[in-house]
């Protein structure tokens, strides 16, 4: 039973474990008996990391359903690094907020190793799967604060949402099934490349309703009213966990679906995409600049980025596709160690995230505000910073695949963002707080490694990226 | 009896429950019209993998249809859970996250 | 056409039957009704209130806790029909699958979500013998 066509699901294998160890141990566990239940987390995703360096390469695929290539290795790498994160920024929220410890951790790794599964599937079955797989985790995971109606609101809303998306997602999966006889990507793709869009136009409603459900779950505009309400009202680690966690596995199996199996329909959906870049950029960033809750202005911002991802997948040329990648890592990195900031000064009762709580935060805690404003500035795309480098790979794609109105809107609407992120950045340093300090926890040491270790990799990432450029260059070799 | 009756009832239904969806309040009500939304489908998976003579369509219904009681159980639970901190189950009296 | 003879005359008969037996004792009972016999039969208890009365939440979460474990059997059919023909690596795998449900059960269990009311109370009752039916 164990020979080689089960190596493409170790990594997952590896979260999985520990995440069903995870919730034995809560099982077991007497009440007020503290258990290392975070600790084990880690392991099972260290694991998980050491298995995608050895798959790195060898190609190998599960009974074809789940290949781990190295655009799917790359993928599970992010979302290692994302679990790590989430789990050292997670001890002290979960001290804070009082809350269900190894339920929250058992939801996080099972979260995570649907969202690996989706990154690495090959079949429309698999990613359907995976997709309910993490959507149910994190759903949970929004509404963990179980007694706060605003967290309780965003679970609803957001699994509302999500299955009315998945509704449509898995319509589309039958209308693709039905016309090409088989929920395999590459057989989908050599069915349809023999085909020609007068033999079946029914391919166009497939088409449409699967991108309906992954524009739902990348929350590209118009399918983005969830978005906000669901951030805001998670706690704000989650929020980050999902915002970076989430979106990452969901582009990953879109741009899979796309560019391998719908690649000869490119012509018919490449419009479609462009329209929903260009709304998502503009509408992200215009409504953003408008918040004054600072979790609702980053949920924008995140929609923001969904379009600059969108972006590269409508380039989808040599450079387009190593950017996706870059991106997703420079993304995922600064957004989760951003909320990873508000999540550490949110006490019990308050939660601290309107922006005229950080003001004056540079007198408080220097070292967080310091750290905020480089993970600001990263999502702006300011210079030495990995949000400058992912945006300029972008934006050199598109416009070396002629997308020139794609490249200057998404410059345009960098620019405005900047002033956003600058805002809570001036806040932070220039203006004096008004009135009474608001209640701060105390800061945990575990929270700020995870922070100083995602500082570190944004700088050096954005002034040393082509190694990890070469991997992506290298992971998008393999297949397409 | 060829595949187009059972397509045009699949989509029948889901547009009944995306009917449902839409205009139901109650938050009962829209899970209802989403559960029927997904189950829909199964019918089409069903025809199709009777039409296609392969069997994968009928793997994949019964993947449905156990994602779908998952869903569904935790969907009730939430509502559960909202009805207990807010004491309502009418989707409009959900206003507290507005930007 | 000849397999299914035997099945229209099971079927034949075993309605036959019913009706006939039913038909007779309308025929021949004597027939006193009081508001007693009318009333709906439950357990052979008297009824009390109306059938649609609110329910703790208590029971939706059993029922809920039941759906899912019980969903999960259906993947035991596809296996069952193929059992030959997948052999002891299908055992395996369905073997794994049941490990990690039984995970969520022995969680589902110990969280005590399976107790119809918190232990210590129905422990209390107990001692006090049991409450008389409302």
């Amino acid at each position: 039973m164990f020979n080689s066509s089960f190596d493409a699901v170790v990594p997952m294998l590896c979260v999985t474990l520990a995440a069903l160890a995870a919730m034995g141990a809560e099982a077991f566990r007497a009440r007020d008996e503290k258990m290392p239940i975070g600790g084990l987390g880690i392991i099972g995703l260290v694991g998980a990391g050491v298995a995608c360096a050895l798959l790195w390469n060898r190609n190998t695929s599960s009974f074809g359903v789940i290949v781990a290539d190295n655009f799917g290795l790359f993928v599970t790498m992010v979302l290692v690094i994302v679990g790590i994160l989430t789990i050292m920024f997670s001890s002290q929220v979960l001290e804070v907020d009082n809350l269900p410890r190894g339920e929250y951790y058992a939801l996080l790794l099972f979260g995570i190793a649907g969202m690996m599964m989706m990154a690495t599937a090959n079949d429309l079955l698999v990613v359907f799967i995976s997709l309910e797989i993490l959507s149910l985790a994190v759903y949970v995971l929004t509404g963990i604060r179980r007694d706060d109606p605003r967290s309780t609101e965003a679970a609803f809303k957001y699994f509302l949402l999500g299955a009315f998306s998945s509704a449509f997602f898995l319509y589309g999966i039958a209308f693709t099934y039905g016309l090409t006889g088989s929920t395999r990507l590459d057989r989908i793709g050599a069915f349809l490349a023999a085909q020609s869009m007068s033999d079946n136009p029914l391919i166009l409603v497939a088409l449409g309703l699967l991108l309906v459900g992954f524009a739902f779950k990348i929350s590209a505009v118009p399918f983005h009213m969830w978005t906000p309400d669901a951030y805001e009202g998670a706690p704000a680690i989650v929020t980050g966990f999902m915002s970076t966690g989430v979106k990452a596995a969901a582009f990953a199996a879109f741009a899979r679906v796309f560019l391998s199996a719908f690649e000869p329909f490119s012509q018919q959906w490449v419009p479609v995409i462009w329209v929903l870049a260009a709304a998502t950029m503009i509408l992200g960033t215009v409504v953003g600049v408008a918040q004054s809750n600072l979790k609702r202005m980053l949920a924008y911002s995140s929609i923001a980025h969904g379009g600059y991802l969108l972006v590269g997948l409508v380039a989808a040329n040599q450079i387009g596709k190593a950017a996706i990648l870059f991106y997703l890592l420079a993304y995922a990195i600064t957004n989760l160690a951003a909320f990873g900031v508000i999540a550490m000064l949110a006490s019990s009762n308050d939660e601290n995230e309107e922006l005229r709580d950080y003001k004056g935060l540079w007198h408080t805690h220097p070292a967080l505000a310091a750290m905020m404003t480089v993970c600001l500035l990263s999502l702006g795309g300011l210079p030495p910073t990995v949000g400058f480098v992912g945006k300029w790979y972008i934006f050199s794609a598109a416009v070396s695949s002629g997308y020139y109105g794609l490249a200057v809107i998404g410059m345009l609407t960098s620019v405005v963002s900047v002033f956003f992120y600058l805002r809570v950045v001036v806040m932070m340093y220039m203006s004096e707080r008004e009135g009474p300090e608001p209640v701060r926890p105390r800061i945990a040491r575990m929270g700020m490694v995870a922070l100083t270790l995602s500082v570190i990799l944004i700088f050096y990432l954005g002034i040393l990226p082509t190694r990890v450029l070469d991997y992506a260059a290298e992971s998008i070799a393999t297949i397409f | 009896m060829g595949l187009q009756p059972f397509l045009v009832l699949s989509s029948a239904l889901f547009c009944i429950g995306l009917f449902g969806v839409i205009t139901r309040r109650n938050t009962i009500g829209i899970l209802l019209g989403i559960e029927l939304m997904l189950n829909s489908v199964n019918i089409n998976l069903v025809a199709f993998s009777r039409f296609n003579g392969s069997v994968a369509g009928m793997v994949f219904t019964v993947f449905t249809i156990s994602i779908t009681v998952a869903e569904m159980a935790l969907g009730l639970a939430i509502v559960i859970l909202l009805f207990r901190v807010r004491r309502t189950a009418m989707a409009d009296h959900l206003d507290l996250l507005k930007g | 056409m000849d397999g299914w003879l035997g099945v229209l005359i099971m079927l034949v008969l075993g309605v036959g039957f019913a009706a006939v037996m039913i038909g007779l004792s309308v025929l021949l009972g004597p027939k006193n009704p009081t508001p007693e016999k009318l009333a709906p039969y439950e357990c052979g208890m008297p009824a009390v209130g109306d059938a649609r009365e609110r329910h703790s939440v208590k029971f939706y979460l059993v029922a809920m806790i039941f759906l899912l474990f019980d969903i999960e059997i259906a993947f035991l059919y596809p296996w069952a029909v193929a059992l030959r023909d997948l052999g002891w690596p299908g055992l395996m795998q369905i073997v794994t699958f049941f490990m990690i449900l039984s995970v969520g059960y022995l969680y589902v269990w110990r969280k005590g979500a399976l107790d119809w009311a918190p232990a210590a109370r129905a422990r209390n009752a107990l001692r006090r013998g049991p409450r008389k039916a409302a």
